[in-house]
């Protein structure tokens, strides 16, 4: 079945020259963001889980297996590596792994919910270089964060930066995700921020994994995007935004990066059981390029899959090359429209021009998530949300394909 | 009046590994972290034989760019040198 927007019917050759976006829309020998969650095993259990991690799959790939992986990144020049889950470090063989990417020339950066960030690893990590840190925090004070992340979760974060901190590591990141809840809560973020030495990332809720359960009620709302916007604008410099927002660039002016979905091109995902999807946020069967435990490896499934080759064109067609603002928004996030029902060549859900409500107002049938590893039962710390959203689809089968299955009938 | 880093000796910055793409190159600083796009492949020729060099001019003639250019290719090597991509030669004992 085709995923992708509609691309012109004889593949067009890679232009010489021209613009960065240009040739990445073309394709890399080898992704320059490239995401590795080593385990779905978490301690905690977010509402908004773009991985709907929770328990540990049998089939994760062994160390043995990922020093594998490590070697083949190294050879393909991969330079760094962004490690999640799950929570990363529940792996056993974590800071082996870490070590070993390290010695290999593939710098390593890895979120973390913090839990198993103590003094003695912070001094290891101040000791390291290439090792970066990234925290999670979705909102500034405890009551925002942990509806969300769970009880207690804020008090794990804030205490991981403090022993990074006082372990004398520098330039730690606190990352993000931007929601209704917490967009009024930005100038606080930048406070924490410079309190710990770190530098704030802000990355966009998309309706991935469990995200799906929560994204109509905790996308920020229009009025709210603005005020993220302009808010960049004002900060941007100093603030990291992994180029999450470009679709508000049409509002009118660009936010610094690529501007363009790297899914596939640029971007893509290594699943704790060697899965390789386009993107992150695109944990779905229909996002899926190969599995790198393959013969050809990784680099195979980068440079050849029928997934990926499909994924590198321009796009031709579709609602969205009509409009003025396309040369910089480029309809939006490709996952954002898949989880929420839209044709992909459509505008994005939170199209700043207003098309996204429109189009969410239409017909539209949201795919059912084909990947799941949250825990059957919710733990006793469990975010308030993760219950709001786990009630809504609880009577749907995961296999229900009934367009009306899991819609909301209120 | 020409660029006097024209006349200088260069080289490619230690920390620096390229690699190759289709449009030319990318290049990663592993100390202070940064990803740079060289996005002509005649760019990227110029980068690798610069230690072969004693001058960057002569690095530019060897890569085939035409002299006219000469001030273009060194305004860009300069941005690259902002960053520690490139560096001046008498520098890399340090
Ligand atoms: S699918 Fe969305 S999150 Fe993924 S690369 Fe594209 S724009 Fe970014
Ligand atoms: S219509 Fe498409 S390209 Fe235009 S602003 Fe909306 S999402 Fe972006």
């Amino acid at each position: 079945m085709t995923i992708a927007p509609e691309r012109p019917i004889t593949p067009q050759a890679r232009p010489a020259g021209g613009s960065l976006v240009e040739q990445f829309e073309f394709g890399l020998d080898a992704p320059i963001c490239l995401t590795w969650e080593l385990t779905y095993a978490c301690n905690l259990e977010c509402a908004h889980c773009l991985s709907s991690s929770g328990r540990r799959d049998p089939r994760e790939l062994s160390t043995e297996q990922c020093k594998a992986v490590i070697d083949e990144l190294q050879r393909m020049q991969i330079f760094y590596v962004n490690i999640g889950g799950g929570e990363p470090t529940i792996r056993p063989d974590f800071w082996e792994l870490v070590e070993y990417a390290v010695d290999h020339q593939v710098g390593v950066k890895f979120s973390t919910n913090g839990f198993r960030i103590t003094p003695e690893r912070a001094e290891f990590l101040a000791s390291t270089d290439y090792v970066d840190v990234q925290i999670s925090l979705d909102g500034a004070t405890a009551e925002v964060n942990d509806r969300v992340r769970g009880a207690g979760s804020y008090d794990t974060a804030l205490k991981a930066l403090a022993n990074l901190r006082d372990a004398g590591f520098s330039d730690a990141k606190i990352s993000v995700v931007c929601t209704r809840e917490n967009i009024g809560q930005l100038d606080d973020f930048k406070a924490i921020a410079d309190e710990y030495g770190a530098t704030l990332r802000l990355t966009r809720l998309r309706p991935s994994g469990r995200g799906a359960d929560v994204w109509d009620e905790l996308h920020p709302t229009p009025a709210q995007q603005r005020e993220l916007y302009d808010w960049l604008m004002a900060h941007g410099d100093n603030v990291l935004t992994g180029d999450s927002f470009f679709h508000l660039a049409a509002y009118g002016e660009s936010l610094p990066g690529l501007n363009l979905c790297g899914a596939g091109r640029v971007v893509c995902l290594i699943d704790p059981v060697g899965d390789v999807y386009a993107c992150p946020f695109a944990i779905h069967d229909q996002f899926l390029a190969g599995n790198l435990l393959g013969e050809g490896g990784f680099q195979e499934v980068w440079q050849s899959s029928d997934l990926f080759t499909e994924l590198r064109s321009p796009q031709t067609g579709g609602a969205c090359t009509k409009c003025q603002f396309f040369d910089a928004c480029r309809g939006g996030c490709m996952a954002a429209k898949f989880f929420t029902g839209l044709p992909l060549d459509g505008p994005d859900p939170e199209c700043v021009q207003g098309y996204g409500e429109t189009a969410l107002a239409g017909d539209r049938l949201v795919p059912p998530a084909s990947k799941d590893h949250s825990r059957s039962q919710a733990s006793r710390n469990a975010p308030v949300l993760l219950n709001l959203g786990a009630t809504r689809r609880r009577p749907v089968s995961a296999c229900n394909e009934d367009p009306l299955a899991g819609g909301d009938l209120s | 009046m020409s660029d006097r880093m024209l006349e200088e000796p260069w080289t490619l910055s230690p920390s620096v590994a390229l690699r190759p793409e289709p449009f030319g190159a990318l290049a990663y600083h592993f100390g202070n972290r940064k990803l740079t796009f060289l996005k002509r492949p005649e760019l990227v020729e110029v980068v690798r034989l610069l230690e072969q060099h004693p001058r960057l001019s002569g690095a530019l003639e060897a890569a085939g760019i035409p002299p006219d250019q000469h001030e273009a290719y060194a305004a860009a090597l300069r941005a690259l040198a902002e960053t520690d991509m490139i560096r001046p030669r008498h520098q890399e004992a340090v």
